[in-house]
């Protein structure tokens, strides 16, 4: 087996701040690995428990909640 | 990119003039990609960065930069020598047009605001510093650079000499403020103190190996609300505070290093070497801002700064004309800020005969009604020229979309955003009759709007629109992984296709709006709101708990500037008493507060009699009070005044001056301690100004002023230095050492000790007069009565300190005056207005539409347990005694989602980022 080890981590960004910081990431062009899956909530305080519990059941290596 | 070429014309009609030079792009086709820059073969200093990196000719100013358009400036190669053209041949829009020119503009206004700020000091003019000569000399704005972020070393604090860090960073305060040299400003310049302890504090939390930073000053002005909160932090970080004057800088035997030669407060001569040293330059006044003041022909001050008066602070020379910012006088942001409102509201006052005349009123078509149709999605994918197209691949996008459920249509655009693509959208979704659509583009935070637009038009609910963030997120943050960038595309649009098919209609609530305010608070800011309330057309209500109108402006004798408050003020109240649109109610108090923005309902008492008001908005100008202490013999001997107790004597002319020889002021009574720790602001001044009153009636009087840091800021700086001029002794005693007053043998004594003579002085004078404390209520019943912060000194929290300093969190309501902090009558006056230009945006409209993705309880499920109340920062949920449940208010909801993390049944939930559309989402990733 050869395969590299390929995370899939699963992000919750609040609109108002994590959320518009990964834009101007992209605007500024700073380049990170493509493996996140950003999914936009108005508040980082909106993040219920089960929403992480559920990335991970799908199999998500790691849950960012930012905010 | 355009000025004003002249001005004609009077309050109400003026013409002016504006040219516009050529930006060589055209704003409408250009899609902020950047590649213009990329490709420009010409690199120029980058003003932003302070001219420590460089920049390209065709550039945008900073990436936050409003309209985010790009431009090419003159040091173009193109327009210099007719060969490159670059930018054109690469820009995929063909928005680069070299066939730009100069244009002239007309502009029929009513009012006009400038607004044109200050520059800051160049201190390689007059280079005593040696700026000029080393690299590690910088200035406080390149310093910002150095720190932040997007700056030229990433935010990572190096010395531009040889890029290491460095250990020990000096700050040398009123670099080109309060200094009488040539290119120098006289003035203060208010802001340098704060913003040097924030550089010293972020400096070292960048630098996490003990840097050592130290801050050469004459006396620290921290004087903004919670600012002194802010120093007393660094202190305790261990920001080294220097009260000095400096001698001289010089290169140190260590490369790069730098020997700064000062003499400290007691007169001893220092030698300190420092790794980098930051110029805290001040304001300076731009001749182009003075050149447009003379165009448009309004009085300037002796510093060629706007004349203003304390009573009308935005108001320039001319009618019609008003000024806010730097250009008026040194300022920090917050009052910049308010000052803005000023001039709106000013110039509110001034048109309100022709508000809403050229206002137009869109045409939208009637919604067609998807409620239980099956979803039928479209996709879109956005190629944005090459910005996704260049790094993903589109058709396989394309494909892949198709296979996905209930999607019936995709296709790709160039550019989804541009004008004839949105009106092939429209009409794809009409012909396909698409009921859900998805924008695969760049992000919602700037495009949401313009595509749910787009939906609108083409008769579809607004909100069942989705986007999936391909280029901020993926394509440009992902741009040499094709394949990795490509799936995680699909991924992306694979979970807005699983989240818009949830989607249901939502309708932005319209709240009818009651065009009349309640100000709460007689004093000098709630009267100015007030009146220019009335003149924009409301009706007001003010109450005031005592039996008179005036608040504390009864109480002082002249502003900083010398202008006769009482009859400024008997001015204010007959015009506030004499106006049928102003209903003023004396000894009344708020009693209960119910209703939101746009209809509340405050039950008030007046003198036992209890009144409802119903009113669309609140001011709160409620005030504050001057401390009255427990110490240095106040209260037990007569000849111990507070500074309010002195002005009344001037006012009232009964101070027997030929009585005195001397007299003294004690500074910071009640302020700065630990119980207290707040700058009161105004007492500097006030007794400084109070000094020379005294001086002004008997010269020969001696007068001393006991100080701890003297914060005569901005223009009133002037003042101290006239008072030294006139012979007012300033002695700075030290806060930690033993202050006695005495009046043994009948005689009033004080003893306290002097940091510069380092040892106890004795004064013995006849009248002495205590600058104490500026004071909240103790006890503040209204902040729990219209759900609004107190800070822990008992002043009103506004919602955002720099940016929102008038509105608070809750809608409709506002605040002004000293119930904001401490400030001089100028400033509340500006803030009076301020808070009237803010309810006025609101008042101006009959009926407002709020935000439909907001919160909503299932009362099915609601327990009524109110743990989703305390959860909400905007107090946007009532709990129904009756019902035993709670209900979400929309009008005042921001949809944040608080509620519905805390609710144990699952009763609450936002629209559109409920539990089932995240989960979907989630669900949809994998």
């Amino acid at each position: 087996m050869t395969e590299t080890f390929q995370p899939k981590i699963i992000a919750f960004a609040c609109n108002w701040c994590a959320y518009s910081a990964a834009d101007l990431a992209g605007v500024s062009r700073l380049q990170y690995p493509s493996c996140m899956r950003i999914i936009r909530v108005l508040c980082s305080g909106r993040i219920n428990p089960n929403f992480v519990l559920k990335a991970f059941e799908k199999g998500a290596d790691g849950v960012l909640v930012a905010g | 990119m355009s000025e004003v070429e002249n001005i004609s014309g009077t309050v109400g009609d003026f013409n002016v003039r504006v040219v516009q030079h050529p930006r060589y792009i055209d704003v409408e086709k250009c899609i902020a990609c950047g590649l213009c820059a990329e490709k420009c073969p010409k690199k120029v200093s980058s003003e932003y960065d302070a001219g420590l990196a460089k920049r390209k000719s065709a550039y945008v100013r900073y990436p936050q930069a409003v309209p985010l358009k790009y431009a090419i400036d003159n040091n173009c190669i193109f327009l210099n020598k007719g060969k490159c053209k670059a930018c054109e041949k690469f820009c995929p829009t063909g928005a680069v047009n070299f066939d730009d020119r100069e244009k002239e503009i007309t502009l029929n206004v009513g009012a006009v605001i400038i607004a044109p700020g200050c520059d800051a000091y160049d201190p390689g003019v007059y280079d005593i510093y040696n700026y000029k000569t080393s690299p590690n000399i910088v200035t406080s704005l390149e310093f910002e650079r150095i720190l932040a972020a997007t700056g030229p070393s990433g935010g990572h604090v190096v010395r531009p000499s040889d890029n290491k860090e460095p250990e020990k960073i000096a700050w040398i305060q009123c670099v080109g403020s309060r200094d009488l040299h040539p290119g120098s400003q006289p003035y203060c310049s208010g802001v340098c103190c704060t913003y040097a302890v924030k550089e010293a504090v972020i400096a070292k939390e960048h630098l996490k190996g003990g840097l050592d930073t130290a801050i050469f000053y004459i006396d620290i002005r921290t004087h903004g609300k919670d600012f002194e909160t802010y120093y007393n932090r660094a202190q305790e970080t261990g920001v080294r505070f220097i009260k000095s004057k400096i001698s001289n800088i010089v290169p140190a035997d260590h490369p790069g290093d730098l020997a700064i030669s000062y003499v400290d407060e007691s007169g001893r001569r220092v030698q300190e070497t420092f790794g980098m040293v930051v110029l805290s330059v001040g304001f300076s006044v731009p001749q182009q801002a003075v050149a447009l003041a003379k165009k448009l022909e309004i009085g300037l001050d002796s510093f060629d700064l706007a004349a203003t008066g304390s009573f009308d602070p935005v108001q320039t020379s001319k009618p019609g004309i008003f000024v806010c910012g730097t250009f008026e006088s040194p300022k920090d942001i917050p009052q910049s800020v308010i000052e803005s409102s000023a001039c709106a509201a000013m110039a509110e006052q001034t048109l309100a005969e022709s508000r809403g005349t050229l206002a137009r009123t869109k045409e939208i078509p009637v919604e067609r009604d998807v409620k239980g149709a099956t979803p039928r999605t479209g996709v879109f994918v956005c190629h944005c020229g090459t910005n996704i197209a260049g790094y993903l691949d589109v058709p396989d996008l394309v494909e892949y979309a198709k296979t996905l459920p209930h999607v019936t249509y995709v296709e790709d655009n160039l550019f989804s955003c541009s004008q004839d693509t949105q009106e092939q959208i429209t009409k794809i979704i009409k012909e396909q009759n698409l009921n859900r659509i998805v924008v695969a583009a760049c992000t919602p935070r700037t495009h949401e709007p313009l595509f749910q637009e787009t939906v609108l038009n083409a008769g579809i609910n607004k909100y069942l629109f989705e986007m999936a963030n391909i280029r901020n997120q993926c394509s440009w943050v992902h741009s040499n992984e094709k394949e990795n960038a490509t799936q995680k595309a699909k991924d992306l649009i694979r979970m807005a296709v699983a989240k818009v098919s949830l989607l249901s209609p939502l309708y932005d609530p319209e709240i009818d709006v009651n065009p009349s305010a309640l100000v709460v608070g007689g004093g000098i800011s709630g009267m100015t709101a007030a009146r220019n309330l009335s003149k924009q057309g409301y009706f007001a209500n003010i109450i005031e708990k005592s039996d008179t109108l005036g608040g504390q402006a009864m109480n002082l004798y002249q502003t900083w500037d010398g202008e006769d408050v009482q009859a400024k003020l008997a001015e204010l109240v007959q015009e506030v008493a004499s106006d049928p649109n102003i209903n003023i109610l004396t000894n009344t108090q708020v009693k209960k507060v119910d209703g939101f923005v746009g209809n509340f309902k405050t039950t008030v008492d007046m003198a036992g009699k209890e009144q409802v008001i119903d009113h669309g908005v609140a001011v709160i100008a409620t005030g504050a009070q001057e401390f009255k202490p427990n110490q240095y013999l106040y209260g037990k001997d007569p000849r111990v005044l507070t500074g309010l107790e002195l002005d009344r004597k001037f006012i009232d002319n009964t101070l027997a001056v030929d009585d005195f020889r001397s007299a003294a002021f004690i500074q910071c009574v009640g302020s700065r301690i630990k119980e207290r720790p707040y700058c009161s602001k105004v007492c500097c001044t006030h007794s400084v100004k109070n000094a020379l009153a005294l001086k002004k009636r008997k010269p020969d009087m001696d007068v001393y002023v006991l100080y701890r840091d003297l914060r005569t800021y901005g223009l009133r700086e002037g003042l101290y230095r006239k008072a030294r001029e006139k012979g007012v002794v300033f002695i700075r005693y030290d806060v930690n050492k033993p202050f006695t007053v005495s009046n043994e043998n009948r005689e009033l004594a004080i003893q306290c000790f002097s940091t510069m003579f380092q040892r106890e002085v004795e004064i013995k004078p006849d009248l002495l007069v205590l600058a104490t404390a500026v004071i909240p209520p103790q006890d503040n019943p209204l902040a729990a009565l219209f759900k609004v912060p107190l800070n822990e000194d008992g002043f009103f929290v506004e919602a955002h300190v720099k940016l929102q300093p008038i509105d608070f969190a809750t809608k409709g309501v506002y605040v002004c005056g000293l119930a904001h902090s401490p400030k001089p009558l100028d400033e509340a006056v500006a803030q009076g207005l301020g808070a009237a230009a803010r309810a006025g945006t609101f008042l101006s409209k009959k009926k407002v539409f709020g935000n439909a993705v907001v919160s909503g309880i299932d009362e099915r499920l609601c327990r009524g347990c109110r743990i989703c109340q305390q959860a909400c920062p905007y107090q946007a949920i009532d709990f129904m005694k009756d019902e035993i449940v709670c209900r979400v208010n929309p009008a005042v909801c921001t949809g944040c989602g608080s509620c519905a993390a805390v609710c144990p049944t699952g009763a609450a939930s936002v629209f559109h980022f409920d539990d089932e559309k995240v989960l979907a989402m989630v669900e949809a990733a994998f």
